[in-house]
């Protein structure tokens, strides 16, 4: 497959494989957060870190928008479809996350309520279309990559009068979650930028990293290859005790970004003034709400939808494991009463998760110590 | 000699529709078995009109399987819930090494069900009995109300007979042995996928459902000491090498660049964002012998109509954790594990 | 976070939609996020909606400097 198969190749990987162990300074450490869920999911997937050598630490990020949707947030929406007959879509991540007592739209689903698991919200569009008497609400997650899309749906669905169409509005932005990283003070040395969230936003926003907290960043793409090389740039502006925002995915990210995507972005949304972050806490204008002269599309104005306190599980690490402050195998409960069949939280539960990620494919490694 | 029932009317199979009467016991019912089921199956047994059916077998040990089909759509690119259903239990039985005797089919139908949509159904399985030169020798049909079924049901149990010096079992796997599988992986799942509601795709992807007895006898032939057979079905490849892994106690290393996989499948997997790996197959089965045997093996399998893109995909190994590992084609290594809950395709 | 994947556009329909072919598998997918797109160009799809066009220039520049960085160690390592 054109632009998949080649950033995945074999040989090249060894290369810059051994180009990174040649650039590591001896008897250093290096300390690299991953930001992008879909970055923790291809390191494990390949197993890159095998590649790497053991002075390199990647760190698993928040990137993830189901890891950080908070359980009260999940468990509207439960309550929603439990009271009014809604048609809830979703996309299939959702499907299994613990709200409050572990309860999941999945099993609101086998008690009766009508939740259908959809690819895009264009699907929810059509369901909308084809069902006008019943209300479709569409659970939108997601960073700066899934937000556009809902814009464009809730333009089309005011176009065409749809009525029966509302958005249940969680879209999350990147840069707040960067800086409650920075400010709680980890160790990290250096970033590797999402992919795709970049090709809307571009490179610009991510500057303060670099001028205002003096770490490097590096933008990725989303292939193996693409990973290797933003890890051998970072090592090298490390070892340089430089800090400058590159772009490694220059096939797809500019500066500025998708311009026209922005501009959606900003006709339907607004920045919340605070949002509540799984992890990360309270975080101000970290989030997205939609503008009022479209709230006969926003189900928050449409439906009660009271926010609901749901506390995580006790024992549930996934704040830690978000801020990259404990790897999954350092959660008590990793592995044992948490695993992707019974998930405590929700890093479990999506496949970039950095829990479910790891036991899925990395777990070995972790056992083969013991 | 057997009577033929006469009916006044004809079944309307072109516009007609499943009723409540057709499970009723009673001449309606009498008349679907005869002028539909009976008139495709067409065998010996069936023309005798009797509840059961009675047949000598061969010495010898004897399998029996059995499979519910509950497929959903039921027709699909490359197949439809009728030859599944057929295939399906054929192969269960095969891979105990067995050759198929005989199979029985239980319909479970909703009431309004087209005819003529059940009559594509039942003349596919009697393709593929007839194909695969198993009888269909018994079978029982009940009716449910309206909104109880999803159309059709299918339950289809069969039994079959071991050879001498075959000795199929998931405990035989041993550290050391080849694992092979018969050809590429994720088809039939993923043709299933892309007709489903809400996941419309135009993906070239047909159904790999096929029965696999005369590889399954072809292979016995010329290794008898195959240790075990299994066909990689729901949860696919994956799942089956986790279940062998447990069942023997040992553990698997693979190597992704050996495991064939049709381009479009991996297309697909990428698009919605799941793992061939996990996704069911039909048509095909994994193999775990003797490594000084493997290359025989393999030759035999590729000889073969359905294992001409065999391949020998990794080896068994001691591992007290059961891990089935695989190094990827990018040289690092990841876990092949178990499913858990049903994939849900990601977005993210 | 970042399902998206490179496809490419075979045909331009109407009310900004089109239909993109990723290794023989077809679908129609949204272009309202580009400000233009043809037949033959490569994009980024998720979730149904193209974000970008994939530029075939700096795609075949990033895998030069795949290789490059590649040999230049190949030169020096003697292990």
């Amino acid at each position: 497959m054109k632009y998949l198969d080649e950033f995945r190749d074999g040989q090249l990987a060894q290369g810059l494989a051994a180009h990174i162990r040649q650039a590591v300074k001896p008897n250093r450490q290096y300390a690299l957060m991953e930001f992008c869920g879909g970055h923790t999911h291809a390191i494990c997937r390949y197993g890159i870190e095998d590649l790497l050598p053991e002075t390199i630490r990647l760190i698993h990020g928040p990137g993830c928008p189901v890891c950080v949707l908070p359980s009260g947030r999940l468990q509207a929406a439960i309550e929603l479809i439990e009271r009014e007959r809604v048609i809830l879509c979703s996309y299939g991540d959702l499907l299994r996350v613990p709200g409050a007592q572990g309860d999941t739209l999945l099993k609101a689903k086998a008690r009766g309520a009508d939740i259908r698991m959809v690819y895009s919200i264009s699907d929810a569009l059509e369901i909308a279309r084809t069902h006008p008497k019943r209300s479709v609400v569409f659970f939108a997650i997601g960073f700066e990559t899934t937000t556009p899309p809902t814009a464009v749906a809730i333009l089309q669905a005011q176009q065409e009068g749809l009525g029966n169409f509302s958005v249940y509005g969680n879209h999350v932005l990147t840069p707040p979650a960067l800086r409650a990283l920075l400010a709680s003070g980890g160790e990290v040395d250096g970033f590797i930028g999402p992919a795709h969230v970049s090709t809307i936003i571009g490179s610009q926003p991510y500057e303060f990293v670099a001028t205002e907290h003096q770490r490097p960043l590096v933008i990725a793409g989303f292939e193996p290859l693409d990973m290797l090389r933003a890890i051998a740039m970072l090592i090298r502006q490390i070892n340089k005790g430089q800090a400058r925002v590159e772009n490694e995915y220059t096939r797809a990210v500019s500066a500025a970004g998708n311009r026209k995507a922005q501009a959606l972005m900003a006709e339907v949304f607004t920045v919340r003034p605070g949002f509540e972050w799984r992890g990360l806490g309270w975080l101000s204008d970290s989030a997205l709400a939609i503008r009022p002269e479209f709230a006969a599309w926003d189900a928050e104005q449409r439906f009660d939808m009271p926010p609901i306190q749901a506390a995580d599980h006790k024992a549930c690490a996934c704040a830690e494991v978000l801020r990259g402050i404990k790897h999954p195998q350092d959660c008590p409960v990793f592995g044992t009463a948490c695993t992707p069949d019974h998930p405590l939280g929700s890093c479990m539960v999506s496949a970039e998760g950095a829990c479910a990620a790891y036991y899925h494919y990395g777990r070995f490694r972790q056992m083969a110590t013991l | 000699m057997s009577r033929r029932n006469v009916f006044p009317h004809r079944l309307d199979l072109a516009h007609g529709c499943v009723e409540m009467t057709h499970g009723g016991g009673g001449r309606a019912m009498a008349q679907l078995i005869e002028e539909l089921f009976v008139a495709a199956f067409d065998n010996l047994w069936l023309r005798s009109q009797d509840d059961c059916a009675q047949f000598q077998v061969p010495a010898g040990r004897l399998v029996m399987a059995t499979d519910s089909h509950v497929v959903s759509p039921l027709f699909f690119p490359g197949g439809d819930i009728g030859c599944l259903s057929v295939h399906g239990t054929l192969n269960d039985v095969a891979m105990a090494g067995a050759r198929p005797l005989y199979l029985a089919a239980s319909f479970i139908l909703e009431e309004g069900f087209p005819l003529a949509d059940l009559k594509k159904i039942v003349d596919s399985m009697a393709q593929a009995a007839r194909q695969a030169d198993v009888p269909i020798v018994t079978g029982d049909t009940k009716v449910v109300e309206r909104g109880k079924g999803d159309g059709v049901f299918i339950t289809t149990t069969g039994i079959g007979v071991i050879p001498e010096g075959v000795n199929i079992s998931a405990q035989r796997a041993q550290p050391g042995d080849a694992i092979l599988i018969s050809g590429s992986i994720g088809e039939h799942g993923m043709a299933v996928l892309a007709q489903r509601e809400n996941l419309s795709f135009d993906a070239p992807i047909q159904s790999d459902t096929a029965a696999l007895h005369g590889l399954v006898a072809a292979m016995v032939t010329a290794v008898p000491d195959i240790h075990c057979l299994r066909d990689p079905t729901r949860g696919g490849l994956a799942t089956a090498l986790n279940e062998i892994a447990q069942q023997a106690g040992v553990g698997m290393r693979l190597q992704e660049a050996a495991i064939p996989v049709q381009e479009s499948v991996r297309a697909l997997g990428e698009f919605l964002g799941l793992d061939p790996l996990y996704i069911a197959n039909e048509g095909k089965l994994l193999a775990i012998c003797k490594a000084e045997s493997a290359e025989k093996l393999l030759a035999a399998m590729r000889a073969h109509p359905h294992g001409q893109a065999a391949a020998i995909i990794g080896q068994v190994v001691a591992d007290d954790h059961h891990f089935v590992e695989m190094k990827t084609v990018f040289g690092g290594s990841r876990l092949v594990d178990w499913l858990s809950g049903e994939q849900l395709p990601r977005i993210c | 976070m970042c399902l998206a994947i490179p496809a490419q556009v075979i045909e331009i329909l109407e009310y900004d939609q089109a239909i993109v072919d990723m290794g023989g598998v077809r679908k129609p997918i949204s272009t309202a996020l580009l400000e233009e797109v043809a037949v033959g160009d490569y994009v980024i799809v998720h979730v149904g909606y193209a974000l970008n066009r994939l530029d075939p220039d700096e795609a075949a520049e990033t895998l030069r400097l795949f290789a490059e960085m590649a040999e230049v160690i190949s030169d020096e390592i003697s292990r």
